[in-house]
């Protein structure tokens, strides 16, 4: 067992480790924060993505002894992430329910998480910056047509209320 | 009395407006708790040790290094499960984990619960088998060889598991009537589902003798049914639960070995286990589509109009029977419901093979079909000297008829969904105007809403809805549908809501539970929302009418002077004059007691009644026309798409945005289908089980999707409302290959095609061989006699059933 401290969704956490376990195993197994979903477990689907410091990563493919001292963000985490009121939803949460891109759900965790990390990078990406930054994403129901709208929409949103 | 059900004329508040999805909100926040989110106290984790053979018999297994783990809490060998089952009637022909044979590679051959995951794995590979390999069969022509192995005994003959053979009217006399003839032979690769969850199961087993089930299945109702069979345990002692699927496709609709094995293994252990699947597992899971090698022969008038139609195909089913009987009828059943046919003959046969069993994949058996007769169309239109659109324009059925295979077609608005297409994609001005390497293509189709016949046939409903209105004003609505992603559980309350006129927000649906809902039949073959929602509108008028009678009393007016709407009730032509939704509630109650109700849906009997007659009916059928626009680059045979235009034929859309989402998810996976997606093998181990090696488009390659929803209403559905979730993805693979024809001049008789296959072509063709890239010949077959059946005109008694 190995002792990690990092920090998840902004508060401090302790948890014991074992080698193998990778961070999604932690977040999900140790932690509770069951909304990081396990596609694949080889970095491949994306529906994992958490924020490691800041930058999109597949949680199945990091081991969370490696974690320590890191900061993560989970989907649980990514409406704090905008300065809105109390308990509203992220502007792009808000805009996945607002043109109809979630089907199933099981991939828009991460495609939330990678295309709110988007956003905070560069407000107003093009078509092809966008489709580039959500690529490593699968979803298998929706074409991904209503997803790129819901982004497009969000940053529209953020950056008219700024 | 069922108002608003009956026309767009009078006002709808909620059904056709775009809407949240009523599990959008967990969904983006994560809340939402699929299988896999399960955790119990005590839980014990599952893995499975697998068959590294394609073919063998079991010599002999040796757990006792495994026992001795100690972290192992249970071990399970087929023998512990050895009653047989599968999905169809005809076909129990699956083991829970293999007994003693093996039939294909990833057959489960033992189960190990333990503390952890790891350890349960750590300790499935301490397990001794000695197999005995067997010859195996990898291929249609091998399985028709009968001098080879076979596969299973109960078989129709050898490894044909199905042959049917069925011919409507007289097809040679349709023949000698033609003014042309073509013959083609095509092939449709398998592919797979490919959801984005992992199946997943947790099963927990009460002291008192009561076995719940969780379960990522599309289907509570018949995985029930098989454990209740296997487990050798009454049905009322089991309770099944279809978590929300992460994606279901199809791909979740069978029993499985996992399901039975987590049960047992909670019994044996008094703790909860449960047994997440791999992703390379689900590739073997599998039960995708069919690979299907088809010839067709087809009769046409000059212009264009079918006279007759001889339909042949051979489907490689892999290992076990699935839904592969009810898959080979539907390879013949659709040929008829969007163009007249006047004499239709078909023999279709089913072989085992050593590998994955296929099954069900949206569109089921229809989409290898359906791309055979539309690019043969496209042939047909070239050679007589007639456009594309006109040769199917021309000469659709016609609404209110029946079939020459017995199918009953209420409502068609294939016309306008041509129409629509056609001058949206601006198809006249572009057509043979286009650059080389450009090309636009056209293909339509046609898709169930919902078998008209269960799997096990009975007179009970298809589909039942229970609905209870609290004192509090809360509306909770019991159906056993399955909420796959479609938005099933959202139709639910968007039916109700509009029925009662109470506001979303106060209703609460509780689905797929076998202990706390009805009986749905399950989230396959399109039947949900058709069949769910006129058993919700059933419950809800039932409920609505006791409401109205006393808010009729109060207001003074006539029940049927009444509408409802946001939590009001009141009279239509004065809406100030109007009562809350909880007063006349709880005046209801106490003037008749607990308000319940329950609705139920039967569909409507079916035409046929022949031997197949099972398989195709439905209580109508949706439509779609559909229009690419690519380019081909002929140095890499790249293809890039510019534009897919879709016009849907889906009744009513309940809730345009959903049908929408329903329209762009099938044309993108069709699209998958068409370019790349491959289910693969080499002596019997998947080639590429892995996200990363099988093919799907991603963002960059999804094209842009412009869908057109024709709205034509149909009595059957409720509200009007067909089918949308799997009928929009067949035309997509023959528009494809339509347009590649167009852009190089070079048909491409098969899907995938991909680079290579662009490369190979355009080869051909610069070499001047025949510009065809696709199957030469379809092996040969002893057919049976055909069943011959009189067309419905020769045959009066059943006209009008």
């Amino acid at each position: 067992m190995i002792l990690v401290s990092f920090e998840v969704n902004g508060t401090a956490v302790r948890v014991e480790v074992e080698p193998q376990d990778t961070l999604l195993d932690v977040l999900r197994q140790s932690l509770g924060l069951l909304g990081s979903k396990e596609g694949c477990a080889e970095g491949e689907c994306g529906a994992c993505t958490v924020l490691l410091d800041g930058l999109p990563v597949t949680a199945c493919l990091v081991l969370a002894a490696k974690v320590e001292g890191c900061s993560v963000t989970t989907i649980e985490g990514v409406a704090s992430m905008w300065k809105g009121e109390e308990g509203a939803l992220h502007p792009v949460q808000e805009a996945f329910i607002d043109v109809g891109a979630v089907q199933c759900g099981y991939c828009i965790p991460g495609m939330i998480v990678s295309a709110v990390s988007l956003l905070e990078r560069d407000p107003s990406p093009d078509e092809k910056t966008l489709r580039q930054a959500l690529a490593g994403n699968f979803c298998r129901c929706t074409g991904y047509n209503k997803i790129f709208e819901a982004v497009r929409r969000a940053a529209n949103r953020m950056g008219g209320d700024l | 009395m069922i108002r608003k059900k009956s026309g767009t004329s009078e006002s709808l508040h909620v059904i056709g407006k775009n809407l949240p999805k009523v599990d959008a909100m967990a969904k983006v926040t994560g809340e939402t708790l699929f299988a896999d989110d399960l955790f119990l106290p005590r839980m014990l984790y599952a893995k499975a040790l697998r068959s590294p053979h394609a073919h063998a018999r079991i010599v002999s297994i040796d757990i006792s290094r495994a026992e001795s783990h100690p972290e192992v809490r249970g071990i399970l060998l087929g023998k512990d499960l050895p009653t047989k089952y599968g999905i169809l009637p005809v076909s129990q022909d699956e083991e829970a984990i293999a007994v003693d044979r093996v039939r294909y590679v990833g057959e489960m051959v033992a189960v190990v619960a333990a503390t952890t995951e790891w350890a349960a794995e750590e300790a499935s590979e301490l397990i001794d088998v000695v197999y005995e390999p067997l010859e195996s069969i990898m291929t249609v022509e091998e399985g028709l060889d009968e001098g080879k192995v076979q596969i299973h005994e109960y078989a129709d003959h050898h490894n044909i598991h199905k042959m049917v053979c069925l011919e409507f009217g007289d097809v040679d006399a349709g023949f000698e009537e033609a003014d042309h003839i073509r013959e083609d032979v095509f092939f449709y690769e398998g592919n797979t589902h490919l959801a984005l969850e992992q199946h997943a199961a947790v099963a927990h087993y009460r002291k008192d003798g009561k076995l719940t089930l969780w379960s990522s299945t599309q289907t509570p109702h018949y995985v029930h049914r098989a454990l209740s069979k296997v487990l050798e345990m009454p049905a009322s002692r089991i309770r099944v639960i279809a978590t929300p699927n992460g994606g279901g496709f199809g791909g979740k609709t069978d029993p499985f070995g996992h399901e039975m094995a987590v049960s047992k293994l909670a019994m044996l252990t008094g703790r909860p286990v449960k047994f997440t699947l791999t992703r390379e597992e689900v590739f073997y899971a599998h039960r995708g589509r069919h690979p299907v090698l088809m010839w067709a022969r087809t009769g046409f008038a000059s212009d264009g109009a079918i006279t007759s139609m001889h339909f042949r195909t051979f489907l490689d089913g892999g290992g076990y029977g699935s839904y592969g009987v009810a898959s080979t009828y539907y390879t013949g059943a659709l040929q008829t419901v969007t163009y007249k046919v006047p004499h239709y003959r078909f023999e279709g046969v089913r072989v085992f093979t050593n590998k994955p069993p296929c099954g069900p994949k949206r569109g089921h058996g229809t989409p290898q079909p359906r791309f055979a007769l539309e690019v043969q169309l496209d042939k047909a239109a070239e050679d007589l000297g007639i456009c594309p659109i006109s040769i199917r324009r021309d000469h659709l059925v016609e609404e209110n008829t029946l079939t020459a295979n017995y199918l009953r077609v209420t409502t068609c608005g294939l016309d306008e969904c041509i129409d629509r297409v056609v001058e949206a994609s601006g198809w006249r001005e572009k057509k043979g105007k286009l650059p080389p390497g450009r090309g636009l293509g056209l293909a339509c189709s046609s898709y169930l809403s919902g078998a008209g016949l269960p799997i096990y046939w009975n007179k009970m409903p298809h589909s039942g809805v229970q609905i209870k209105i609290d004192r509090g004003g809360g509306v909770a609505v019991f159906c056993g549908s399955t909420d796959v992603g479609q938005g099933s559980d959202s139709v639910l309350a968007y039916t109700v809501a509009e029925v009662l006129g109470v506001t979303l927000g106060d209703i609460q649906v509780f689905t797929a539970d076998t202990d706390m809902t009805p009986v749905d039949l399950g989230s396959y073959s399109s039947r949900v929302t058709l069949m769910t929602g006129n058993a919700a509108i059933d419950a809800a008028t039932k409920l609505r009418d006791l409401l109205f009678e006393v808010a009729a009393e109060e207001l003074d007016c006539e029940p049927d002077e009444l509408d409802a709407h946001d939590n009001r009730i009141f009279v239509c032509e004065d809406s100030d004059r109007g009562l809350d939704f909880i007063h006349v509630a709880r005046k209801a109650e106490a003037k008749f007691g607990t308000l319940g109700s329950v609705g139920s849906y039967t569909p409507p009997p079916s035409a046929g009644r022949f031997r197949g007659a099972g398989v195709g009916p439905s209580p109508c059928y949706s439509y779609a026309a559909c229009v690419m626009d690519l380019s081909v680059d002929p140095d890499t045979g790249q293809t890039t798409i510019h534009d897919i235009w879709l016009a849907y034929d889906c009744g009513t859309a309940l809730n345009p945005v959903l049908v929408v989402g329903q329209v762009e998810g099938s044309v993108y996976m069709g699209l998958g289908e068409a370019l790349m997606e491959e289910q693969i093998f080499r002596r019997g181990v998947h080639k590429i089980p892995s996200l990363l090696d099988y093919k799907s488009p991603t963002f960059k390659e999804m094209p842009p999707v412009h869908t057109l929803l024709v709205e034509r209403w149909d009595p059957r559905g409720p509200f009007g409302a067909k089918e949308a979730g799997q009928g929009p993805l067949l035309p997509v693979p023959p528009a494809y290959v339509n347009a590649l024809y167009d852009a190089t001049g070079v048909r491409f008789d098969r899907v995938p095609v991909g680079p290579d296959l662009v490369l190979e072509g355009l080869e051909r063709k610069r070499k001047g061989r025949e510009p065809r890239v696709g199957p030469k010949g379809v092996p040969a077959v002893q057919w049976q006699p055909l069943d011959k059946v009189p067309l419905p005109s020769q045959n009066p008694e059943d006209e009008g059933v």
